[in-house]
């Protein structure tokens, strides 16, 4: 056990270091605040430059373009750019999720022809899994595909697809026998969203946002070379998507999580209780420093995924604890936000009065979906369960 | 960076499951309880021989001069086997606050007497106030002699000398020496005793100042957490075991969400917890400026968490879990003990508060 970073990890920071002083946009803050439709062309620019100096995606293997960064290194990766104040970039789920699902299972012709664009942003890809009535059951889902010549009709409808509204691509997955068992008759594939019959809606959810589309297909018609992995074999495919979703996020939360922590300190001492500074205040003390503390250890958990991932290669079921312990822990967390603001806890976006500008209100209902988005905590708690304990399915 | 533990520690590790499973299986743990003083003389030889009594103490006294996370390791599964009798006492209070406060000619005298087996210890450190801040305390010596009352002093009748804690400084009283009186007191955890010290004008000597003490505690403390998180693993891995056994129904419990999922959170409870705990013992060898924090994280964490594993665990063995012959109750029985030993969660999370609101000190950073 050594936390300490050895020197390879001394010499990949500096290195980034050094690159983002040089390259890191100083005008972010000017963008952070505005919606992603109008910031979006901002992203990806900066994909773009990040992409030019080998910094898109350093997870992914050298010779697709990554630089094959340990996990500690991926870590290190998203410390800096936090440290950096740089914007995220605009390809998140293609950079994060599709991208190593298609350098996994993809032809050397698919890897060719989709991997560069994920990288340079230069093609937008979102994910057509959840449907209205395959949710945390995915494997029932219902979008069809059904073979003609040498093409794929697909006639279905997906739901909470994130970047639906500026997605290039689709990675989808479809029910390619409907007489196999729900897991064996699944195919993944990549779907032009320019396609005919691709109509893509906004869906508007709790925050007034809309993050998330509503993908409809009608007769659209996918060239069989698009098809990802074997046929009929998609749900290992989407599983290993499913394991990235979980397994590479939760660097980035923490740091979120812990400027949230930190910030909410500060405004103890701005705000009152019973007349004094809230953070004098023993029951707020108690509250703040149990979130505090929690962040450290979701840190700490992390970790210690990574040293047991670094032996297997791939993230495994254990990424249900981080997805779990997060989630909770940021409603937790805004709740303790809104105690502490008191009647100022309301005030949203755009009221002269609002803290930070409406973010209190805004996380406090954004954090409700965390326990549902991503698998809810129950499939986490199944996989736990069945997985890494070995008790009976339960379903 | 890595959180993972080398193979040296992972040995270390193996071989004390095996040892405490072999040396100190429950039947004999239920035996030791039942003696006053939880104490077995050939399981403390033995204990001896692999090197336990010496794991962090300089090889020049006889110890093995290993580090806090090779500590920790071996308490974990010290806690797993619900190890009774004054090991913790002697070597993680006693020997640590004497590692820590002593001058080089007392940490040879004592130390050498605890890594060679041939001494038990303690440390009297509470009085009536029932106060974990060294602050509170109110015994001091007047001309070298000492008297007051201390309570709750773990394996006090089997100490061959006591570690005193006195508003003037750190003492050591031998057991034999005259004036002290030590009674039994009636608790909770059956596997280790706690005893009430009386001091009757007994001379003592002194090791050396209160200010070294909170390194020791911090010591002390990521130890009883790491106790701690072997009785959650122990407790978890019963409880899978009955639910995946144990039919209602007509199918095992643990097919039932309601039970499943408890058993997963005591999952992720025990892990978080272990993290906590092996963070706070790397970052107290390395002394890393957070490591104050990280301990008081630890202790907050495994303090909430081992009583809730505790009461998951039980829940899901039902009736079973509620009777003598279980083993769960022992294990809550501990947990309830060391949840209040070095203070409890609300005690760390205003400790916490301290450090970081108050003072400012930068949380754990990579870099």
């Amino acid at each position: 056990m050594d936390l300490n970073l050895s020197p390879e990890e001394k010499q990949f920071r500096d290195e980034l270091r050094v690159w983002l002083d040089a390259n890191a946009p100083a005008d972010w803050h000017e963008w952070r605040e505005k919606p992603l439709e109008e910031s979006f062309p901002y992203l990806r620019a900066w994909q773009r430059k990040l992409d030019e100096g080998r910094w898109a995606a350093v997870a992914w293997p050298k010779e697709y373009g990554g630089r094959s960064a340990t996990l500690t290194q991926q870590a290190i990766f998203w410390e800096e750019m936090a440290r950096a104040q740089a914007p995220p970039m605009a390809n998140s789920l293609g950079l994060g999720l599709i991208g190593p699902t298609i350098i996994v299972h993809g032809t050397e012709a698919q890897k060719k022809r989709f991997v560069p664009k994920i990288l340079s942003a230069e093609e937008i890809w979102c994910q057509g899994f959840s449907e209205p009535n395959a949710g945390s059951d995915l494997a029932s889902l219902q979008t069809q595909a059904r073979l003609e010549g040498d093409h794929y009709v697909v006639n279905g409808q997906k739901v909470w697809t994130s970047y639906g509204w500026v997605g290039d691509w689709c990675e989808l997955v479809v029910r390619t026998d409907s007489s196999a068992d729900k897991h064996k008759g699944l195919t993944v594939l990549l779907v032009d969203m320019k396609s005919p019959g691709v109509e893509v809606r906004p869906l508007r959810q709790m925050t007034g946002e809309s993050e998330f589309n509503e993908i409809f297909f009608r007769d659209v018609r996918v060239p069989a070379e698009n098809v990802l992995g074997p046929v009929n074999g998609g749900w290992d495919v989407a599983i290993s998507t499913l394991m990235y979703e979980r397994g590479s996020y939760g660097a980035r939360l923490h740091l979120i999580f812990k400027r949230n922590i930190d910030r909410l300190i500060q405004l103890s001492h701005v705000f009152q209780k019973a007349g004094q500074p809230a953070v004098r205040d023993p029951l707020v003390r108690q509250k703040l420093a149990q979130c505090y503390a929690e962040i450290e250890i979701m840190r700490w958990n992390q970790l210690r995924a990574f040293s047991r991932i670094s032996a297997t290669g791939v993230p495994g079921p254990e990424g249900s604890i981080q997805k779990i312990f997060w989630s909770e822990l940021n409603q937790r967390l805004q709740q303790v936000a809104q105690e502490l603001l008191g009647p100022y806890g309301q005030l949203v976006a755009g009221d002269i009065r609002a803290v930070d500008n409406g973010f209190w209100p805004y996380g406090y209902l954004r954090s409700r979906g965390n326990t549902i988005e991503a698998g809810t905590s129950e499939v986490q708690r199944n996989i736990i369960g069945h997985f890494v304990l070995g008790l009976p399915r339960s379903y | 960076m890595e959180f993972g533990l080398t193979a040296s520690q992972q040995l270390l590790k193996d071989n004390a499951r095996k040892f405490f499973a072999g040396e100190c299986p429950m039947d004999k743990v239920r035996h030791l309880m039942e003696a006053d003083t939880a104490y077995d003389d050939t399981l403390w030889a033995d204990m001896t021989d692999q090197g336990y009594t010496g794991i962090i103490f300089p090889e020049e006294f006889g110890g093995v001069g290993l580090g806090n996370v090779e500590l920790i390791l071996l308490m974990e599964e010290a806690g797993r086997a619900l190890l009774p009798g004054p090991f913790f006492s002697t070597v993680v209070l006693a020997g640590a606050v004497i590692d820590c406060v002593a001058s080089a000619a007392l940490r040879q005298k004592y130390l050498t007497r605890i890594c060679s087996g041939d001494a038990r210890s303690t440390i009297a450190m509470l009085e009536a106030n029932g106060s974990w801040d060294p602050v509170d305390v109110r015994i001091a010596t007047l001309n070298g002699r000492l008297v007051g009352e201390k309570l709750f002093v773990p394996d006090a009748q089997v100490a061959d000398f006591i570690v005193v804690v006195a508003r003037d400084g750190i003492f050591v009283a031998e057991a034999k020496a005259p004036g002290i009186d030590i009674q039994l007191m009636k608790t909770l955890d059956l596997t280790r005793k706690l005893y009430t010290v009386r001091f009757n004008n007994t001379p003592v000597e002194r090791l050396g100042n209160v200010t070294g003490l909170a390194r020791a505690l911090d010591v002390a403390s990521t130890a009883l957490a790491a106790e701690m998180v072997g009785g959650m693993q122990r407790t978890l891995d019963v409880t899978v075991e009955y639910a995946k056994m144990r039919k209602q129904f007509g199918k095992p419990i643990g097919m039932f969400q309601a039970v499943q999922h408890q058993c997963a959170d005591m999952y992720l409870e025990t892990e978080s917890a272990r993290s906590a705990v092996y963070y706070a013992a790397w970052a107290l060898e390395e002394n890393m400026p957070d490591a104050a924090v990280a301990v008081s994280i630890a202790k907050m964490y495994a303090s909430d968490a081992a009583r809730t594993v505790g009461n998951r665990g039980i829940q899901i063995h039902g009736g079973m879990g509620f009777t003598w012959e279980s083993d769960l109750h022992l294990y809550y029985r501990r947990a309830k003990a060391s949840e209040t030993t070095f203070g409890d969660s609300t005690y760390h999370r205003e400790r916490i508060a301290r450090l970081v609101f108050d003072a400012g000190i930068a949380s754990s950073q990579s870099a």
